[in-house]
């Protein structure tokens, strides 16, 4: 919404300071998005008459003219397509000043000689004075100009427009009144509302209307008015007002609604009379309805479109959109003018639906004031018969499902207790009432107002307690902190802390990263097929159009991105949701997913000549597991997925639960995806790996450690972990643990072996383990492998 | 007893010469041994006279003591000479870097985030978090924002394709029912984090005083827009709340975020689910409010918006609003993030280039 100095000082008789105007506003819920002049600082510019118009000598693309500025005739050499004699333009003067590269750099005129020709001066276009961003031709004057008067003092160009950014519950602000009547309030200034005379009718004719959705269009007005003058030309005063607010002129129906429109909120819309056929019906679109709109497109409303029709179909998208077979054109001469009220849940989101934005539906979608139309239909008429004559018949109404008045009750110690602070009933009510809010009735247990029609986002006592803080003005409501009873967190010892996974992966060197949730959906198909992710309906660009399934995709294009930026070592990690669908609708369950590439360890003097491998990344994920004390029960089983290598992938297990996965990246989407070196991944559910034990005390033993190494050869297919879980079960209750010491492939043993060594410590809690008691257990421990493993001892 | 002389003589002469240990340890063999040389003098005593042993005796055990000495003083000379010969070989360059793995660290929106839960949580507020792809009566409906409400308009939608939420294939006909399910459930990327409190209250009793962090989408970008981003949404319920408890609440927050005496305006405006709501504006801290590229010349920046809950957000979510009544709170945690550290460009965020997220560690 962008209105001007002179129109709202037209209305409130008061000098406006610019500045304070935007704060007033800014600081009262209507937000000042931008301000200025309505024309750029100009000096010298006189009203001039193109006396004659030569062809210049030398030059295709200029003109030689003689230009009449009231004092003397001068000749002006001009390049403008539209210069032609007895035209009333802008020139500037010898010595004008016009706006040059920077303000205190103006552009001004001299002499000059233009390919051979003398000029003096120059002819201006609207794009020169700063009037528009810009122009094909010279800035036509009206005929009736007077020659010699200065262009800034004939045009009153000394105006600031305002541009306000409205919030949508205050489609009353959509107007010059109802911003009047805010900035009145705020100033504490009567609001002096327009006056307008009823315009009699001359003829007798009307066009009959019917309201077939009494809910979507409450009231309908229209007249005919006949023989109007569709080539008068609107005055310069109304064109400059709607140029101004970012409207252009076109002719003088369109001006006088357009003009009504943003004067008093009201969307109007005129028909071509004789193009109206039957009645004017009032009625939700249905299968099979069609329309040829105003600007060409054409349109199949969907049923929950209101449409205004006749005996001939539709005519127009109702609040939103003429048609373009009914509309006002050069021949027309008779009118049907419409003035109606329809509910903004009846417009509401149809615009946008056509790909439309119109002032109509802008206001309508934010509810237009019910008891509006007969005010504006007379100020339309006396405005389009003043311009371009015509004879109006009487205004007729139709009544759809009027809203009923609301009355809403303020109970004043309510308002001190959510303001934090009382206010005067007097000043509740002074406020109230200078927005059209007025106390009907008073008693004990409050206030009571009625609402009036143009404020509709007006409905519970919060409203009002808003309106009234908005307009005392919220930086004088006093500033406390809440008052509460203290409340002792619950803080699990069962959950590890997020903070704590993510600063042990810092610590482990990994850089957290956040990546966007929608993927393309080719790497997420590389990368993790099934399940097939959810998808979006409206995506951004087609790879951002799935929803991830796994934070492998975004963690692979963030190494990408990485790597083409000349990085040779990434250790990245993020934590998120998936968006998983299944048959009970979509799962979104947190992960939390890392990366590392190149070499284990920063490369200095010392160290990290070597990259990472499997077991790096396994042990980054054992760390993890360790944080709640987990690892015991997890185990890493070889896995197969499609991301990752045959021979280096792990599914982890949390008793016996798939908790996640870890391995390198599989060799061939390694290719796909470009990457130069080897990739090691990981994948959790978050979830799972926060669960955490309360640690539970065991009495220490006095008594010494015994150790004894066992060094075995196996196939090579046994995995280790089996070996130790065996052993667990054959060595006893007193085995405090197992280590792994050594593991060899190579030419020591026969080719599909490996030799393995393990180191076993046990501890009696009450007394000395003997060397016999230990024999028998290893005993046990090689027999119950070379049964279960074909496990030998390496001699 | 010349021969006891010119034996001393020898002796100390060789441990004086003796460059290790174990030189050391073999002259006192030589020498002081069972069958050292001076230990055999002494046993050759019972070959001199009777008077004569008491004096030759006294001048060899005098002799071995001289050897003894010298060996143990001579020991002393070695192990020292040893020492300060290894620390010599074993000296480094101690302004060598260090050995060990590099540091990581936290996104700056992450690190972001912490600092508010950490301020919030002081002051007793929890932390709560729901579902991205979340129901269109969570994200709009039961915050006052019904179908075709001018709000929505506000909230660029991302739309969750219907036979994927569903887990059915439906065809969708008509653009209305954009999203809508086989049971007309409409599914959308969350556009901001207050679903989460409607979740909330949903499943709890008031008093609630929380917070929840996460992702929020809308269906723009531009320089200043991206498709996804992190909003921290606040709630305090409880019986006798006030706008005026919201002001102080916002105003201590930013201060202690930003740790600056920062101005901090309250003006009003307007969101379906707070009544009376208002957005907030903090003077800018990078030009200290004198105006400025980054705060378009006003002093001010536009930070949080909040208000007092709607009283028909609290009864959908099942809390008596006659009894209970708060406010509620929104921030941008990119753009708090952007003020804090400086960063001139929405977008670096979410390419996370290394040499980007490396200067937050």
């Amino acid at each position: 919404m962008i209105f001007t100095q002179q129109w709202i000082r037209e209305w409130l008789d008061t000098p406006l300071e610019p500045q304070a105007l935007i704060d007033q506003l800014t600081m009262a819920g209507l937000e000042v998005d931008a301000s200025g002049p309505v024309a750029a600082a100009f000096t010298g510019i006189l009203v001039a008459e193109v006396v004659s118009v030569e062809p210049h000598p030398d030059a295709d693309k200029l003109r030689v003219c003689q230009v009449n500025d009231g004092s003397q005739q001068v000749q002006v050499v001009c390049g403008a397509p539209n210069v032609r004699p007895g035209m009333k333009v802008p020139y500037a003067t010898l010595g004008a000043e016009l706006p040059g590269e920077s303000p205190d750099k103006p552009f001004r005129i001299k002499k000059a000689r233009l390919r051979g020709v003398e000029s003096f001066g120059m002819l201006c276009s609207a794009e020169e004075l700063g009037m528009a961003d810009s122009s094909d031709g010279l800035l036509a004057l009206p005929a009736d100009a007077p020659v010699g008067q200065n262009v800034r003092e004939y045009l009153q160009l000394d105006d600031r427009y305002f541009e306000l950014d409205l919030t949508p519950n205050r489609g009353d602000c959509l107007s010059i009144r109802g911003l009047a009547r805010e900035i009145a309030t705020l100033n504490q200034l009567a609001f002096k509302d327009l006056q307008v005379t009823p315009v009699a009718a001359r003829i007798d004719d009307t066009f009959p209307v019917r309201i077939d959705a009494p809910d979507a269009c409450t009231r309908y007005l229209g007249r005919v008015i006949r023989d109007v003058d569709i080539n008068a030309t609107t005055p310069l005063w109304m064109q400059e007002r709607l140029r101004r607010c970012g409207l252009r002129s076109i002719d003088p129906v369109v001006d006088v609604t357009n003009y009504v429109l943003m004067e008093l909120g009201q969307p109007m819309h005129a028909f071509d009379l004789e193009r109206l056929s039957g009645e004017i019906v009032v009625r939700q679109a249905v299968a099979g309805d069609s329309l040829t709109l105003l600007d060409g497109k054409a349109v199949e409303p969907a049923t929950d479109t209101l449409l205004i029709t006749d005996a001939s179909g539709p005519l127009a998208l109702a609040g939103i959109m003429g048609g373009e077979p009914s509309s006002v054109t050069e021949s027309t001469r008779h009118i049907f003018l419409e003035c109606a009220c329809f509910d903004a849940l009846a417009v509401a989101g149809r615009a946008r639906r056509y790909g439309l934005h119109t002032d109509s539906s802008h206001r309508y979608e934010r509810g237009v004031d019910y008891n509006l139309q007969a005010l504006a239909m007379e100020r339309a008429t006396e405005l389009l018969i003043a311009i371009a004559g015509g004879k109006p018949g009487p205004v007729t109404e139709t009544i759809g499902k009027l809203p009923t008045a609301s009355e809403v009750k303020l109970r004043p110690s309510y308002l001190a207790s959510v303001l934090g602070m009382e206010l005067d009933e007097d000043e509740i009510i002074s406020i109230l009432n200078g927005l059209g809010v007025t106390l009907v009735g008073r008693s004990e247990d409050g206030l009571t107002f009625d609402v009036p029609s143009f404020r509709h986002d007006i409905a519970i006592e919060a409203d009002l307690i808003e309106e009234v803080a908005r307009v005392h003005g919220y930086d004088r409501l006093p500033v406390t902190r809440p008052v509460m009873r203290t409340q002792m967190p619950e803080v699990s010892e069962r959950e590890v802390a997020l903070s704590r996974i993510r600063e042990r992966l810092v610590a482990q060197g990994y850089q957290q990263v956040i990546t966007y949730s929608f993927v393309e959906p080719k790497l997420m198909a590389q990368v993790s097929a099934s399940p097939a992710p959810v998808a979006l309906q409206n995506p951004i660009s087609e790879d951002m159009s799935v929803m991830r399934t796994s934070l492998w995709a975004g963690l692979l294009r963030t190494l990408q991105h990485n790597i083409n930026r000349q990085q040779t070592r990434v250790r990245i990690f993020e934590t998120g949701q998936v968006f998983l669908p299944g048959p009970e609708g979509i799962s979104q369950p947190e992960r939390l997913a890392g990366l590392i590439y190149g070499e284990r360890f920063p490369t200095t003097w010392s160290q990290g000549r070597e990259v990472v491998d499997f077991f790096d990344v396994k042990g980054d994920v054992e760390g993890l597991l360790e944080l709640g004390a987990l690892l015991p029960r997890c185990r890493f089983e070889k896995a197969e997925h499609q991301a990752l290598h045959g021979g280096q992938a792990a599914a982890v297990t949390l008793d016996g639960q798939r908790i996640g996965l870890v391995g390198a990246l599989d060799p061939a989407l390694q290719r796909a995806l470009d990457i130069s070196g080897r990739v090691y991944l990981f994948e959790l559910d978050l979830a799972a790996i926060r669960a955490a034990a309360v640690p539970a005390f065991r009495p220490l033993s006095r008594y010494p450690e015994v150790s004894r190494d066992l060094a075995l050869v196996l196939d090579r297919a046994v995995a280790v972990a089996d070996i130790e879980q065996h052993l667990r079960e054959l060595a006893g209750p007193e085995l405090l643990g197992i280590r792994i010491f050594d593991v060899y492939q190579g030419d020591k043993v026969e080719s599909d072996k490996k030799s393995v060594a393990l180191g076993l410590t046990w501890q009696h809690p009450s007394r000395t383990l003997s060397d016999d008691e230990i024999n028998v257990i290893i005993e046990r421990c090689v027999k119950g492998l070379e049964d279960k493993f074909n496990a030998k001892l390496r001699n | 007893m010349t021969d006891t002389n010119s034996l001393l003589q020898t002796a100390l002469e060789a441990v004086a010469a003796s460059a290790d240990e174990r030189a050391l340890d073999q002259l006192r063999v030589d020498y002081l041994g069972k069958k050292g040389q001076l230990t055999a003098l002494l046993k050759s005593l019972g070959s001199l006279p009777a008077e004569e042993r008491p004096a030759a005796g006294e001048k060899i055990n005098e002799a071995k003591r001289q050897v003894q000495q010298a060996i143990d003083a001579q020991r002393e000379i070695l192990v020292e000479r040893a020492l300060s010969a290894q620390l010599a070989a074993e000296t480094v360059d101690v302004s060598l870097p260090g050995r060990r793995q590099s540091a990581g660290g936290l996104h700056p929106v992450s690190r972001t985030i912490e600092r508010i839960q950490t301020l919030f949580q002081s002051a007793g507020y929890s932390v709560a978090e729901g579902p991205e792809i979340e129901d269109d009566y969570h994200n709009f409906e039961a915050l006052n924002i019904p179908g075709h409400h001018p709000a929505r308009a506000m909230h660029d939608t991302f739309y969750v394709a219907t036979a994927t939420a569903a887990g059915a294939d439906v065809n969708v006909a008509d653009a209305t029912a954009a999203g809508a399910d086989a049971s007309g459930m409409s599914w959308v990327l969350r556009t901001h984090t207050s679903p989460v409190q409607v979740r909330v209250m949903e499943q709890g009793k008031p008093p609630f005083r929380m917070i929840c962090p996460g992702r929020v989408y809308r269906c723009d970008s531009d320089l200043t827009h991206t498709p996804m981003f992190h909003q921290v949404e606040g709630l305090l319920i409880d019986e006798h709340v006030s706008f005026a408890d919201l002001k102080g609440t916002l105003e201590e927050f930013l201060r202690a975020f930003f740790e600056a005496d920062l101005a901090v305006r309250f003006r009003p405006s307007y969101f379906p689910f707070t009544e009376p709501s208002a957005e907030v504006d903090m003077s800018c801290v990078m030009c200290e409010g004198k105006g400025c590229r980054v705060c378009k010349q006003t002093g001010w920046l536009e930070v949080l918006g909040c208000g007092m809950v709607h009283p028909k957000v609290l009864e959908a979510s099942g809390v008596d609003s006659s009894r209970y009544r708060g406010f509620a709170f929104g921030m941008g945690v990119e753009r708090l993030a952007m003020l804090r550290y400086g960063v001139n460009d929405l977008r670096l965020f979410f390419e996370n280039d290394l040499k980007f997220l490396r200067q937050f560690n």
